[in-house]
């Protein structure tokens, strides 16, 4: 049994639909990364399994389990982390009480983790008591992760870990979900950085105007023309 | 200048009435912090604060208290006042908001609610309370306590006064510190962020209506203290309330304690260069003007969003 699998899966705004009945599923311990343009449906993906949107067919399915009705709040709970687009740290919290919010369900016990969210991020470390409005867009995207870690989640939902980072932040950041992944945490990664994506994973699917075109290991993406010409920036035949 | 003589017996004065502002001032602010809304019913809260004080303070019926009695007296009417205040809110919230919100209403028809709820709870006091001015019974020996810098401070004033800072710290302790103090600055920031922390938005809403009911009806009481307990007196003191909370930034907790302050001592010094007839034209000239010269109030907003 997949760890979280979706089937068939619609979600609408509005009128608009912006899943057209999507599949696809996440086995316990992988990476997994879905690629696409803007607009493809990436980012409302995510969102739907948190709870933050409803799908309006479909089903959604965590160990098992449907959680298409669950708000977002309980999902946490459930042990699915999600790091948002945009990083979405709080501006005018510290960087601890950034972290501690990341706990907010649960009743003592964070020290372990924390120790571990310092391990993985020395620099929160170090900026402890600043602002994380403060804090430079790699520095937030750390906390962002590190926040999302402090639930113990076994399933890391991660949305656009590269958006605005200088490359060599991005290979930082990547080498670290890399070693979250050893830890033992599922990571679904949303990516627009197909390259870096690729590498780190171990399959991928490619999303167009809301349904899924493409479902393969990673090797096979990388080395695939289409997939090269519209995410890699390559010309077809060029290499 | 027109104020020279009674400075500070005015300062002393004008501190008093802006604790109560202040305390009343944190249950817009708090509100505006988690919803960017302007909950104007909470005139109606302070109001009824004032009734569930002095009711109890009536039915007690103690003649001369003094002593160990006052205190009592005093803490079990500000009690009664807060926890009346607060189930108001709570109320209001579920009644005249939370539907709106599950059906994403316009802000529009927000605004609407809250004045319709305002007008109902304000003339449903008036018709069962009669439409006058109720005085509180003599909670203590009220006298002159204290002078300084030759100013005369009342027994009247330093209840107030204390019992305002007692609450006013409280309430920065509880948001600075707490796990429910978390939750409301996280919905502040980010609402949306803080759903997928696992905070439940719609209990930290309710819990900080709450806050502010409890806060505001306690002040109801200690207005109710100083000029007594009448079905109308939510909508001034309210009015400006808001207007302190606009001062000192909306959404802005210490902000609104600072506005509440300036505001009350503002409008005592302003009445002795003009005339008393004035005082509420005061208050909204600085309304006006900190709505045109810095709409972000003093201190800016800082409960709320960043960007």
């Amino acid at each position: 049994m997949a760890m979280l699998e979706l089937e068939d899966l619609h979600v609408k705004y509005g009128a608009v639909e912006a899943l057209k009945g999507i599949t696809l599923e996440v086995n316990e311990g992988e990476i997994v990364t879905l690629l696409g343009a803007n607009g493809a449906g990436k980012t409302t993906t995510l969102r739907t399994i948190s709870g933050l949107l409803r799908p309006s067919a479909g089903r959604l399915l965590f160990e098992g389990k449907p959680i298409h009705e669950l708000p977002a709040h309980e999902v946490l709970g459930i042990g699915i982390g999600h790091v948002p687009e945009g990083r979405r740290v709080f501006p005018r919290m510290s960087v601890l009480e950034n972290l501690e919010m990341g706990a907010y369900q649960r009743k003592g016990g964070n020290k372990e983790v924390m120790e571990r969210v310092f391990d993985l991020f020395p620099v929160l470390s170090e900026r402890k008591t600043q602002d994380g409005g403060t804090l430079s867009g790699g520095e937030q995207q750390m906390l962002a992760i590190g926040r999302a870690l402090m639930s113990r989640p076994r399933l890391l939902l991660l949305d656009e870990p590269s958006m605005g980072l200088a490359p060599l932040i991005v290979a930082k950041i990547f080498e670290i979900i890399a070693e979250i992944n050893q830890d033992g945490t599922t990571v679904l990664l949303v990516e627009q950085n197909a390259a870096q994506a690729l590498k780190l994973a171990g399959r991928g699917y490619v999303l167009e105007t809301g349904s899924i075109v493409m479902s393969e290991d990673a090797a096979t993406l990388l080395s695939d023309d289409r997939v090269r010409a519209a995410y890699l920036g390559e010309e077809i035949g060029a290499a | 200048m027109c104020f020279t003589q009674s400075f500070w017996q005015l300062t002393i004065s004008g501190l008093a009435l802006g604790s109560v502002y202040a305390l009343i001032a944190l249950g817009y602010t708090l509100v505006y912090g988690v919803l960017q809304l302007i909950n104007f019913a909470h005139s109606e809260v302070f109001m009824l604060g004032g009734f569930g004080g002095l009711f109890l303070v009536r039915g007690l019926g103690i003649d001369n208290p003094s002593g160990v009695t006052s205190v009592l007296l005093v803490g079990g009417g500000m009690l009664a006042g807060a926890l009346l205040g607060a189930a108001t809110a709570f109320t209001l919230e579920r009644v005249a908001y939370r539907p709106l919100r599950r059906r994403g209403a316009p802000r529009l028809a927000f605004l609407i609610s809250a004045i319709g709820a305002s007008f109902f709870l304000l003339n449903l006091a008036g018709k069962e309370f009669g439409r006058f001015n109720n005085p509180m019974p003599p909670l203590y020996t009220s006298g002159k306590v204290f002078s300084v810098f030759g100013a005369q401070v009342t027994t009247n004033q330093l209840v107030v006064a204390a019992s305002a800072l007692v609450m006013l710290i409280a309430l920065d302790r509880i948001i600075a510190k707490t796990r429910l103090g978390m939750g409301i600055r996280s919905v502040a920031q980010d609402a949306e962020a803080a759903s997928l922390m696992g905070v439940d938005i719609d209990k930290v809403i309710t819990r900080t209506f709450v806050l502010g009911g409890l806060l505001g009806g306690a002040a109801g009481f200690l207005f109710g203290i100083q000029f007594g307990v009448q079905y109308n007196m939510g909508f001034s003191a309210g009015t400006k309330a808001f207007t302190a909370a606009v001062l000192g930034g909306i959404g802005n907790v210490r902000g609104a304690v600072m506005g509440g302050l300036v505001l009350g001592v503002a409008e005592n010094l302003g009445v002795a260069c003009v005339s008393s007839a004035w005082r509420d034209v005061i208050a909204f000239l600085i309304l006006v003007l900190v709505l045109m010269l810095r709409p972000t109030g003093l201190l800016g907003e800082r409960l709320g969003r960043s960007a």
